[in-house]
């Protein structure tokens, strides 16, 4: 692979789809606005949630909010790159235009799920990371190398399980057609991901941690902030993170041989 | 000798089809059990294709050409048989293979639609790796040919269809691509729009002797730039060869309008052996077959007092719309 090459076209990748979305300046603004009013209704539901009993799960608020921060931060990554890119390729298959991906000479799925970005997505970024730090004081967290790049690969790896899903799930396109439901109960699903996971029932707990990783999405990178992670269970997210991401590598390259294309 | 850049060999495809019953039961029934099968669609094909020629594929809708386009392209997988482009399996689709060809579809759009199309052009620039000064330079190159200057800068939802096709071609040709696919590149275009583009593939073709592969249900595109047609007729091939030996086996007889100086002129002309399609006062049309039309015309412009006569070439459209329901031809 000629990284060189790749570096320069992600560099057009990223003024392109800037350029496109701010031929719109409303809709950044209303996306812009409604990144605040979630992050403010996500943290005001979890207050609720802790009105009355100082702990969930093990966790107290102040713990439950690192979570928070990371889901914000994951959303944040979900609405700028996953959401314009992933949700372009059931288009693309239904369409057609996946044509012209496949036949450029470059891997088809830097392409598709690199192509576009929402800018928006990067307040939601930023908040994220000013909550996080905030977080880190109230929690008196130390910032130490090894606490930086443990957490640097927990959400790494978090980043990388959630978009293997998306994409894997976008992929069955090529068969189902349409599969915008799955990525809509996968979107729910994340949303749970906002809560420690001991708050839920066993039951739920492995279902979240086997069926979908929720588990490893959030609530490992928040124990590595808290200090109560497991180095097992770090192994476990970076092997969970390369099983999902080789996986939906083959399987991409495996569904475009089905890839029928849309009649003309 | 010219070599073959294509070379298809007992080409088949099969696609799995689903069918549905008409109604709410048929629905429900569909939504639970589906009854696919299986549909060949090419069957057992071959054709060659020398470097720099421009070959036609002329069929009816669903009668298979865009497959055939598709397959040769290495959009989609080939059930049976073999296929070399360039010497290249075209669904390997390798990086060297992918930077020698282009498919550029009528109905199909690759450019960003926010933006002006010369965005499009450097990103996809950037993909066949070309610096920024040789992909000036082949803009600038390309744009002439294709007579677009102002176009390039106004954001692509604002150009018309002509101008958007246009911009669509730069950005197909921008890596000078050996071997072009075209799938109805003239859809919907203007008569102005059509005969510019029939003109710049001409000359894309003659300078860099590039291949050129084009489906159009407009005989006007067919007639113009391919001098070779391949027929498909329900997935098989029912003709290959030159498009005048077939207009010719189509369309063997002409029709000549003689207007006589009299009327007598006209009865007299009409008992004289030709063939009569129709007589009002004194003028008459006759049929003659195209091999013996100069012949013919000296007999009658010697023997008759003739005021006027016009020979009409049957419509093209109407010639090669026999292609389109038979299912063999052998010239």
């Amino acid at each position: 692979m000629n990284l060189r090459k790749y570096l320069k076209v992600y560099k057009k990748f990223l003024h392109t789809s800037l350029a496109s979305e701010l031929e719109y300046k409303t809709n950044i603004l209303v996306d812009l606005i409604t990144a605040i009013l979630s992050l403010v209704g996500s943290i005001f539901l979890l207050s609720i949630f802790f009105q009355n009993n100082g702990y969930i799960g093990g966790w107290k608020f102040e713990q439950a909010l690192i979570i928070q921060a990371i889901y914000t931060i994951l959303n944040g990554i979900t609405n700028t790159w996953f959401n314009p890119n992933l949700t372009e390729i059931v288009k693309h298959i239904r369409e057609g235009t996946l044509d012209f991906v496949i036949l450029k000479p470059i891997d088809s799925q830097f392409f598709i799920s690199l192509k576009k970005i929402n800018p928006s997505g990067f307040l939601e970024i930023m908040l994220g990371f000013f909550l996080l730090l905030f977080c880190i004081k109230i929690n008196q967290i130390n910032l130490s190398l090894s606490f930086l790049s443990l957490s640097l690969i927990t959400i790494s790896c978090s980043i990388c399980i959630l978009y293997s899903l998306w994409f894997f799930i976008s992929t069955t396109t090529i068969w189902f057609v349409k599969t915008w439901n799955a990525i809509e109960v996968l979107r729910s699903f994340l949303y749970i991901g906002r809560f420690p996971l001991n708050s839920f029932s066993l039951s739920l707990r492995v279902f979240f941690s086997i069926f979908i990783p929720i588990a490893f999405i959030t609530t490992i990178p928040s124990e590595v902030f808290l200090g109560l992670s497991q180095l097992w269970e770090i192994l476990l997210e970076v092997i969970v993170a390369s099983v999902f991401f080789i996986t939906s590598r083959k399987f991409w390259l495996f569904a475009l041989k089905f890839y029928s294309s849309a009649s003309s | 000798m010219v070599q073959n850049i294509i070379d298809v060999r007992n080409l088949s495809k099969s696609f799995d089809i689903s069918s549905k019953e008409p109604g709410l039961k048929g629905t429900i029934k569909h939504f639970f059990k589906r009854q696919t099968k299986s549909l060949k669609v090419i069957k057992d094909i071959n054709f060659e294709i020398k470097e720099g020629e421009i070959v036609g594929f002329l069929g009816a809708n669903g009668a298979g050409k865009t497959t055939i386009l598709k397959m040769l392209c290495g959009l989609i997988y080939p059930s049976e048989g073999s296929i070399l482009v360039s010497g290249y399996l075209p669904f390997r689709r390798k990086e060297n293979f992918l930077k020698n060809i282009t498919l550029i579809m009528g109905q199909k759009q690759q450019l960003i639609w926010d933006l002006p199309p010369i965005e499009s052009f450097y990103l996809n620039a950037s993909i066949y790796d070309l610096d920024k000064f040789e992909a000036k330079k082949r803009i600038k190159k390309l744009s002439e040919m294709l007579e677009i200057d102002e176009e390039l800068f106004i954001p692509v939802r604002k150009l018309s269809l002509g101008q958007r096709m246009k911009s669509e071609l730069l950005a197909a040709l921008i890596h000078e691509p050996n071997i072009l696919f075209l799938d109805e590149p003239t859809l919907g275009l203007d008569i102005n729009a059509q005969s510019n583009l029939r003109k710049f593939l001409q000359k894309y073709n003659k300078e860099n002797n590039a291949t050129i592969c084009l489906t159009s249900h407009y005989m006007k595109d067919i007639t113009s730039l391919c001098k070779r047609v391949i027929c498909v007729h329900e997935g098989a091939i029912s003709y290959d060869g030159k498009l005048d030996l077939l207009l010719k086996k189509l369309s063997p007889v002409k029709e000549i309008l003689i207007i006589c100086r009299s009327e007598e002129d006209a009865i007299k002309l009409g008992n004289s052996g030709f063939t009569v399609k129709n007589k009002i006062k004194n003028e008459i049309t006759i049929k003659i077959e195209n091999n013996s039309i100069t012949s013919s015309l000296k007999t009658i412009l010697n023997n008759f007092d003739i005021e006027d006569l016009f020979i009409n070439e049957p419509p093209i459209d109407e010639v090669i719309g026999k292609v389109l329901i038979k299912k063999d031809y052998d010239i």
